[in-house]
């Protein structure tokens, strides 16, 4: 007499398991999260949404005189505000949702030891409440970007400007699938942490955002361009300024990568999902 | 026939015990090497090492759940006792999918929810509504749902004033009534309730307990239930399971099970009176006491005995005035009847300094119950100080009264004592 049950909990479950039927099912969770997320970041403080701008700003005029003025590198032509602004901002972006999700376990435990939700909505979450602070900041950018029109600076966008979206979906992904990876690794270990932190600040100095590629050799524009996310801050300037170095492999290498890494996060995700309670 | 809801198979779970240290890495790699790679059993999972926390566990893998296996009916409301470190945590983590099962597996039908803490997911920077609704959600709600209900949940936590504030100025008892309120109004098919109720003043547990009993009896849900509190325990739940040492050692009906828990955990049978004192004046020495000429802690009274004589002998390092006060309790610890001459007709035994021996005769109700009850005895000074306590000392189990053609009252049904006629 085979019986219909709604719900079987098991020891295992399948290696490559997107139930995304259990996710559709708690989206009305997510979007609490997110608006969670942006509430609180500004809740109580004088300047509110503000410091979305202010952070960028003064890193911005730190970056033009340490890096501009003081160490002189170039700017592939660009004006220097403009050129460090879209780098921080993209790297807070990618910074910001790998550090959080890397720690979502940890972060997390008390209430992912409470009750049961899909455990991937949480990093979703932080990754869409991220998009919405480098939304901030994009504006900061076009404003900035008017202000060089007006005064004739010769910067234009190019019809790469269609592929943003698609480079920032890249960029989350990448973010979501090394954020996971280490995740996993960080419930168990908890001083990998801080080295992952330190390995976070590392990462920023081997990707263009203070410096263009194009000041490398090309020897060192190869190695360069294996950190996945490099393509992507290049192409992005290229479709937003004019001006960037990469090649359309480069990109597809990136792409390529992302996926594998989305599908290997995934597999270690499940897995840790379903036992970090015991060993967080 | 009603129909199963939950089905439990086999489900063991294994847990590993001290800190992670470097030998992890090479357990997890031996383990690997011999069940991926030499294709043998995993080492690790021996049979046997069950979880007393007693006993200081000789291998690091302990066993906090071992071969539960049981079913739940549609409608039943099934209550989970045992000491702490049973399991009945774990097997309730398992069922809320917290955790996963080391064997077995578990079929459900329906929507399952769990209550395992109030209050889960709440922000303190967020006002109460958006806690409402933030709550909700993390329990499974759709937001329209929670809409729907709003205004029934406000209404029972009683918190209106304050929706639109931030949860961080709530009080303690706010907050836990707001969680309360939340969760009480899900609507799954089973819900899972672990030891909620033991939170919150005397004023919200009443509450609670009523709308628990609402939730069980009336709307006819499948509900699994984890407390302490005996006496609510037995008014919601009608089935129980005893777990043991992480096992199932008694099914049946809920008082029967009680009953099987409270016994395994006042093992005083074997004893003597006198062993049960938990405190003593420290110029106060009890050598011995006797209930009915007996120091054991297990007394039968049989019908025709309608006195029940006290002894007590010591040694006193001051003169007092003493009372000796027995109380007569229940097996969930409800006082039945007290003897305290001292406290309600004044009248105390001078005890001057040295050896004393005084005896006391207590008269028995006439028509007595058949039962077990448990007696309590201390000395003191009624409203100044206390010389002894031996609270539930002695086991009294009673015949009963039975006279002419009737037949005994039973305690659970019919009370303590029956009463007269005038004739």
């Amino acid at each position: 007499m085979p019986e219909k049950w709604d719900i079987v909990i098991k020891p295992k479950n399948g290696i490559f398991e997107l139930n995304l039927k259990e996710l559709i099912q708690y989206k009305d969770l997510y979007m609490l999260f997110v608006k969670r997320d942006i509430i609180t970041q500004y809740k109580q403080t004088i300047l509110g949404p503000l410091w979305f701008f202010i952070q960028p700003a003064l890193t911005t005029i730190m970056f033009m005189v340490v890096f501009g003025g003081i160490a002189g590198i170039p700017t592939d032509g660009i004006p220097q505000p403009l050129f460090y602004l879209i780098g921080i901002s993209l790297w807070n972006y990618f910074s910001g949702c790998l550090t959080a999700t890397s720690t979502v376990f940890v972060t997390n435990q008390s209430i992912f030891g409470k009750v049961y939700f899909p455990r991937l909505i949480s990093p979703l979450s932080t990754i869409t409440s991220n998009l919405v602070k480098l939304g901030i900041q994009f504006l900061m950018f076009i404003a900035v970007y008017i202000y060089y029109i007006i005064i004739g600076v010769n910067v234009s966008p190019n019809i790469y400007l269609l592929l943003t979206p698609f480079l920032i979906l890249m960029l989350a992904a990448q973010s979501l699938g090394f954020g996971i990876i280490i995740s996993s690794l960080t419930t168990k270990y908890r001083d990998l942490t801080i080295l992952f932190t330190f390995v976070v600040q590392l990462w920023m100095y081997a990707t263009p955002v203070i410096y263009p590629m194009s000041i490398m050799s090309p020897q060192k524009q190869f190695i360069m361009s294996l950190n996945p996310i490099t393509p992507i801050f290049e192409a992005f300037k290229y479709a937003t300024l004019g001006i960037g170095t990469f090649t359309i492999g480069q990109l597809l290498y990136s792409l390529v990568f992302t996926v594998v890494l989305l599908l290997i996060g995934i597999i270690t995700f499940n897995r840790v999902q379903r036992s970090f309670m015991d060993t967080v | 026939m009603s129909e199963t809801a939950i089905k439990f198979e086999n489900i063991s779970k294994q847990y590993r015990l001290g800190l992670v240290s470097t030998k992890t890495l090479s357990h997890d790699l031996n383990r690997w090497w011999q069940t991926s790679v030499l294709g043998k059993d995993d080492p690790y999972l021996k049979i046997g090492e069950v979880n007393d926390r007693s006993i200081k566990a000789k291998s690091d893998y302990v066993w906090a759940l071992k071969d539960i296996d049981f079913e739940v009916k549609q409608g039943e409301v099934l209550g989970i006792i045992g000491k702490n470190g049973a399991g009945k945590s774990t097997l309730l983590k398992i069922l809320s999918k917290v955790t996963s099962p080391t064997t077995g597996r578990i079929l459900a039908k329906g929507r399952i929810a769990s209550l395992l803490e109030v209050g889960t997911g709440f922000h303190p920077e967020l006002t109460g509504r958006e806690n409402i609704y933030m709550n909700g959600a993390i329990l499974g709600m759709t937001k329209a749902e929670i809409t729907r209900k709003l205004d029934e949940i406000v209404d029972f936590s009683g918190v209106e004033r304050y929706l639109d504030t931030p949860a961080k100025r709530y009080s303690s008892g706010m907050t836990v009534r707001l969680g309360f309120a939340i969760a009480a109004h899900l609507e799954p098919e089973i819900l899972v309730v672990d030891e909620v109720l033991a939170v919150g003043d005397a004023e919200f547990q009443k509450k609670a307990i009523g709308k628990m009993q609402d939730v069980s009896k009336g709307e006819g849900r499948t509900v699994l239930f984890v407390s302490h509190n005996m006496a609510s325990m037995k008014s919601l739940c009608q089935n129980g399971i005893l777990l043991e040492n992480g096992m199932i050692s008694y099914r049946g009906k809920i008082n029967d099970v009680v009953e099987n828990y409270i016994k395994k955990s006042t093992d005083i049978f074997s004893s003597n009176i006198i062993d049960n004192v938990t405190w003593q004046k420290h110029t106060f020495h009890i050598e011995n006491i006797l209930i009915n000429n007996s120091t054991k802690s297990s007394l039968f009274l049989n019908n025709n005995t309608k006195t029940l004589d006290i002894t007590v002998k010591g040694n006193t390092e001051e003169d007092i005035m003493m009372d000796i006060a027995v109380k007569f309790r229940d097996k969930d610890g409800t006082v039945l009847a007290t003897y305290s001459p001292g406290l309600y007709l004044g009248e105390m035994y001078d005890v001057k300094t040295g050896n004393f021996s005084i005896t006391d005769k207590i008269k028995l109700p006439e028509i007595m119950s058949k039962g077990v009850y448990m007696l309590d005895v201390i000395l003191h000074r009624p409203m100044m100080e206390f010389y002894l306590k031996a609270p539930s000392c002695c086991e009294l189990v009673t015949e009963g009264y039975q006279g002419k053609f009737g037949r005994s009252l039973i305690y659970a049904d019919e009370g303590f004592i029956g009463l007269d006629r005038v004739n």
